[in-house]
């Protein structure tokens, strides 16, 4: 069975990211449902504080679907891309936040502390390739990681929702964060699942804090601090689209985390999570 | 761009210079925008801008009108302040022109309202371990 091949090894992000793929972002409902609820899980790990306006930076904002979640909860935010194409799209959508057109692996052009909290959905994973010759992906990550250590506020965080390719980029990646002066780790949701399994590395400033707790472990943490080795990665490159609200788990759970900040939330039934039928 | 995007940005990616703040504005195409008044965010930006550059830049581009030059003392309760800040940080926007680093004079673009910030691999700035980031 030959594999997908994944789009970081098919050309450079500004390449690939083209006006076809970047359309995509504005016309396909899938992607736009699992860019959006991927956002809104990396907004519930950033943890910013409770109903106040934050300054927001979105690493890879591409077309601005992660930025309408931060716009929904009422932050504003800057958002980086490397590719023109998918930065129109956002353009078009007109989005709330401000678009600049930036490569990671140079570093985040920000002055010191300037922002409460970053997100970053679906983009990571392309600092771990060599897209030119002079690219050395290790300098790349630490140069990004270190430059974005130092433009959050000393009590923020940053949550990334990545495409591991093995353990191995995992391990690249966090020790590069390491190094660069964050403290965190990995939170796998769902990890039992091929299809809905999802990786968010959650990094913080100023010191060390348990992790959140993942979805869909049923009690069992699976969430890796830094220090610990895991070679559970293997069934990463299953893990992209599926879309994770349609299950009844993904329903409680969210309703559950909504009971416990005050919020109002219809009682579980047997019909919580299933399809309905017929149209409305 | 917004100025308060403005206000954030830094050229100190660049080899060879070491501050790159604040960066010279160069407006061809402004706009004025609405947006919705957030009190408690102007609040609690206005501890974390340069106010000096936000003025300077605002001046620069002819759009400093209300704005004094100085961070007003009661800040938190003077609406009249906070509404001028306001206006400035999030209302005015750069629609195209350039940033200019002011220090190695590089320019970065500004066209529909995205500034570019890309660099060629020889102009960045090669940072080690002991670099204090
Ligand atoms: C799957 S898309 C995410 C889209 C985005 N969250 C949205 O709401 O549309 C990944 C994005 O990461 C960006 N990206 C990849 N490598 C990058 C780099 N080195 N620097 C900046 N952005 C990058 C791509 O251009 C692309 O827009």
């Amino acid at each position: 069975m030959s594999s997908v091949r994944r789009p970081e090894h098919l050309a450079p992000p500004e390449v690939f990211y083209n006006d076809d793929e970047a359309k995509k972002y504005s016309q396909n409902s899938r992607i736009i449902e699992i860019q959006e609820q991927m956002s809104e899980r990396a907004m519930e790990l950033l943890m910013l504080p409770e109903d106040k306006p934050c300054y927001v930076l979105d690493i890879g904002c591409g077309s601005g679907l992660s930025g309408s979640v931060l716009d929904e909860q009422g932050h504003f935010w800057v958002g980086v891309d490397i590719s023109p194409a998918m930065l129109d799209v956002a353009h078009d959508r007109e989005v709330e936040g401000d678009l600049i057109l930036g490569d990671m692996g140079e570093g985040m052009p920000f002055r010191a502390g300037t922002f409460d909290g970053a997100i970053s959905i679906s983009a990571l994973q392309w600092l771990c390739n060599a897209d030119k010759s002079s690219h050395n992906p290790v300098k790349r990550l630490y140069k990004f990681f270190s430059t974005l250590n130092a433009c959050l506020s000393r009590t923020a965080r940053a949550v990334f929702q990545f495409y591991p390719e093995n353990s191995s980029q995992v391990e690249l990646i966090t020790s590069q964060a390491m190094k660069a002066g964050f403290y965190g780790g990995v939170v796998v949701d769902y990890p039992n699942s091929t299809k809905a399994k999802k990786f968010f590395l959650v990094l913080m400033t100023g010191g060390n804090m348990p992790l959140p707790k993942a979805l869909g472990t049923e009690g069992e943490s699976s969430s890796v601090q830094y220090s610990k080795k895991r070679e559970q990665l293997d069934s990463a490159r299953n893990s992209r689209g599926k879309s994770l609200k349609n299950s009844r788990q993904w329903i409680l759970e969210k309703k559950e985390r909504r009971r416990r900040q005050g919020k109002t939330t219809r009682d579980d039934s047997k019909y919580t999570g299933r399809k309905r039928s017929g149209r409305f | 761009m917004k100025l308060l995007t403005h206000n954030v940005l830094s050229s100190k990616c660049l080899k060879g210079v070491s501050v790159g703040y604040p960066l010279r504005l160069n407006a061809t195409d402004i706009k004025v925008v609405d947006v919705d008044y957030n009190s408690e965010f102007v609040q609690r930006m206005i501890p974390k801008i340069n106010y000096s550059a936000l003025y300077d830049a605002a001046q620069s581009i002819g759009h400093h009108n209300g704005l004094p030059d100085t961070v007003a003392e009661d800040y938190e309760h003077n609406e009249e302040f906070l509404k001028a800040v306001h206006h400035v940080l999030l209302e005015v926007d750069i629609v195209s022109g350039d940033l200019e680093c002011p220090e190695s004079g590089r320019k970065f673009p500004i066209t529909r309202g995205i500034p570019n910030m890309l660099v060629n691999e020889n102009e960045v700035n090669e940072i080690n371990d002991s670099n204090g980031y």
